[in-house]
């Protein structure tokens, strides 16, 4: 049962990229694009409430492994992944209307999106170390193209330096890699069992702590470079503002969560390894150092999707911090931050994409009067901006309200990194966008009515999740947070 | 007394790999490049062999058999088709001062070794010793990543990179289980298909292949 539902979340994204490999070019490949998006969702539903009643499963002979963390990353990714792709109908028509993108150019884009959400969800579900190396770099090279994909000279060197920074830093997370199997292959034999998390994670305390030390480093470097974390982000803001925005919003809101959940479940098995909170300090170290530099970058940026892209490198040092403390608390506050982080910031790129559009800039100092010449898209900005801000009574607040608490009980000193860190991005991030939608326009009404369904919806969610939890969700949170320790 | 005399030949060609990277860090023209990126996947697949006829892991004949026909005909042969359509043949590249190149890199091999050597003391068998080697040929490719400044070497570094961590995956660990080599494998072949789709984006849209040329993306 669980093999066949596992089977039909794999396989419908990977059927849609074939289909729509060969009708990609045809009127109909964005509804056809949505509706695959739609059937990927359901059966991620479907198998998440297979998980939440059962407990943790393996499939596949094992090689596959669903638990109540990855679980929620799959329904995170497979719901981001179709509204995306419901807001990318009416934008990519706005801009092939503008004549930035051809009918190839679709072609192209319809077929790897769906490959891309492929990619993702084998990364997140397998259960081999190597795999999700494999997964991991799929994913970089679908996207690889699409970031591209106008053709600028601008979106080649963004695209160019995407490849070639996240190849290597995924080459090095393949040596960490290699390093985990030479110290598994002695406690575990030769062969097929001794790269599976499971097996990895019942016998780790026998595995040899140097090498398990000098793999993690490996691993944080090479996964931490697709995370974005400072010093290895620079690729980041490059390929998220000079892509679609819809590209932009999945690699903000899911492939940065992918590559994350990797170097979480290394932790958990270094950290067993060690009996020190080696791993955990690391991720801290990093998790700070990228929350401080990203909002200090805030100020400089005049590109509205490149200071996007900073919060996010913003946002994913402060779940890695909140998953490097550990416990159940902080890890809580770091699942929850992570689902707010990836709704709130898909919600803003859907918006901040529109308004480019409008503008037809993303020069912040050319945008200005949104809320003059079309008031849905600027309360969609608005309203994003505050709930990313962490204003109460979003749920980014709740998370963040958690994760500097708990730093204030384990670890006083971070305490004043944090709250300088969230108050600089604050005020920048503010100052920037308040001109923006009000005041005097110039801006032109769009030939296609835009999408702000989804944009309304990710931020009601984000706002349900702030005003109330409910139970079964925090259940679920709590059980995830319970298995990582 | 049989995999004694492995073990020295494997040691003798992790030797010459670590030369090869070496050579592909001082060469300055672009095709002789190449072809030492052919020969390291030789050496690759060699050792490979030997490694898997002295240890009798049976699964490392099909790693071998897949590095011939992948790192040693197919992607030179790529490449080389590659360069004869962009033109770029007998292009040479100016390379700064390799020297100093050459000297950061025997403090890498240094410093690999260092690293290696906790990690050395636990291997047994005939691969001891080659996880510094391995890890050593990681970092210079590394280092001739930095300091490419062609698109096209710079995949070469790459693919050299690549092949880097294939030898440290037989030698330290006889290969790491079938499905991931094939998968990696995989990957790395579509990732040299899309490097030749940005070729010919690069060159349409630069009119060169120097990717100076792309140092324009700045905060400000």
């Amino acid at each position: 049962m669980i093999d066949l539902q596992l089977m039909a979340l794999l396989l419908i994204p990977l059927f849609g990229g074939g289909m729509l490999a060969v009708f990609g070019a045809r009127p109909w490949a964005a509804e056809l694009n949505s509706l695959m998006s739609f059937c990927t969702f359901v059966a991620s539903v479907a198998l998440t409430m297979r998980v939440i009643d059962a407990g943790p499963q393996a499939a596949f002979n094992e090689q596959f492994f669903i638990d109540q963390f990855n679980v929620y990353l799959v329904a995170l990714t497979a719901f981001v992944a179709f509204t995306t792709s419901l807001f990318s109908r009416p934008y990519m028509r706005i801009e092939q209307h503008h004549g930035k993108l051809s009918v190839g150019m679709l072609h192209l884009y319809y077929s790897m999106y769906q490959l891309f959400t492929f990619a993702m969800l084998v990364a997140l579900t397998t259960n081999n170390m190597g795999i999700v190396w494999v997964a991991m770099e799929a994913a970089t090279l679908t996207t690889v193209l699409l970031v591209s994909l106008y053709r600028t000279p601008a979106s080649l060197e963004a695209a160019w330096k995407y490849f070639i920074l996240c190849g290597v830093g995924i080459a090095l997370a393949l040596f960490g890699t290699i390093l985990l199997y030479f110290a598994a292959e002695r406690v575990l034999g030769q062969g097929g069992t001794a790269l599976l998390w499971t097996h990895l994670n019942e016998v780790k305390g026998e595995l040899e702590p140097t090498v398990l030390k000098l793999a993690f480093i490996f691993l944080l470097v090479g996964y931490g470079t697709k995370i974005g974390l400072v010093p290895l982000h620079s690729w980041l803001p490059d390929a998220h503002a000079e892509g679609p925005t819809p590209v932009s919003a999945v690699l903000s809101g899911l492939l940065l969560n992918v590559a994350l959940c990797a170097v979480v479940r290394s932790k958990v098995l270094v950290d067993g390894s060690l009996g020190s909170h080696f791993a955990g300090n690391l991720m801290m170290g990093f998790g700070l150092l990228s929350l401080l530099v990203a909002a200090l970058s805030l100020f400089r940026q005049k590109d509205i999707k490149r200071m996007f892209a900073y919060s996010s490198i913003e946002h994913m040092g402060l779940i890695t911090f909140a998953f490097g403390m550990g416990g159940a608390v902080a890890t809580y506050a770091g699942m929850l931050h992570m689902t707010v982080h990836s709704l709130t910031k898909s919600a803003i790129f859907f918006a901040v994409g529109h308004a480019v559009q409008k503008a037809g800039t993303q020069q912040m100092d050319n945008i200005r009067g949104l809320l003059q010449v079309s008031p849905t898209v600027g309360w969609g900005l608005v309203l994003g901006t505050f709930a990313i801000l962490g204003m109460p009574p979003f749920g980014v607040f709740a998370s963040e309200f958690l994760i500097v608490t708990t730093a204030m009980h384990e670890y006083p000193w971070t305490t004043p990194i944090l709250l300088i860190s969230l108050g600089i991005a604050f005020a920048a991030i503010f100052g920037k966008v308040q001109p923006m939608v009000f005041g005097e326009t110039t801006a032109k009404p769009l030939p296609h009515p835009p999408a702000l369904v989804p944009v309304f919806l990710h931020l009601l969610l984000v706002l349900i999740l702030g005003v109330y939890m409910p139970a079964y969700l925090s259940d679920w949170y709590r059980q995830a947070a319970a298995l990582l320790g | 007394m049989a995999s004694n005399y492995a073990s020295q030949f494997v040691n003798l060609l992790a030797a010459l790999l670590l030369l090869v990277v070496f050579a592909m860090l001082a060469q300055r023209r672009i095709l002789s490049m190449i072809n030492l990126f052919a020969w390291q996947g030789l050496l690759l697949a060699v050792s490979t062999f030997i490694v898997a006829y002295s240890t009798a892991q049976h699964h490392l004949y099909y790693s071998a058999g897949l590095t011939l026909v992948l790192k040693v005909l197919l992607l030179p042969w790529l490449l080389h088709r590659l360069m004869r359509k962009l033109n770029v043949r007998w292009d040479v590249e100016t390379l700064i001062n390799i020297p100093t190149t050459m000297l950061v890199g025997i403090a890498l091999v240094i410093f690999a070794f260092n690293l290696a050597a906790p990690i050395s003391q636990l291997a047994e068998g005939i691969t001891r010793g080659l996880i510094g080697i391995a890890l050593a040929s990681v970092l210079l490719s590394l280092l001739m990543m930095l300091t490419r400044r062609k698109a096209v070497t710079q995949v070469v570094a790459f693919l050299a990179l690549e092949n880097s961590l294939f030898f440290a995956a037989t030698s330290a660990t006889h290969g790491m289980p079938l499905v991931v080599e094939f998968g990696i494998a995989l990957d790395v072949l579509v990732a040299t298909f899309i490097f030749g789709i940005f070729f010919f984006q690069i060159r349409e849209t630069f009119d060169s292949l120097d990717i100076t040329h792309m140092e324009k993306l700045k905060d400000d």
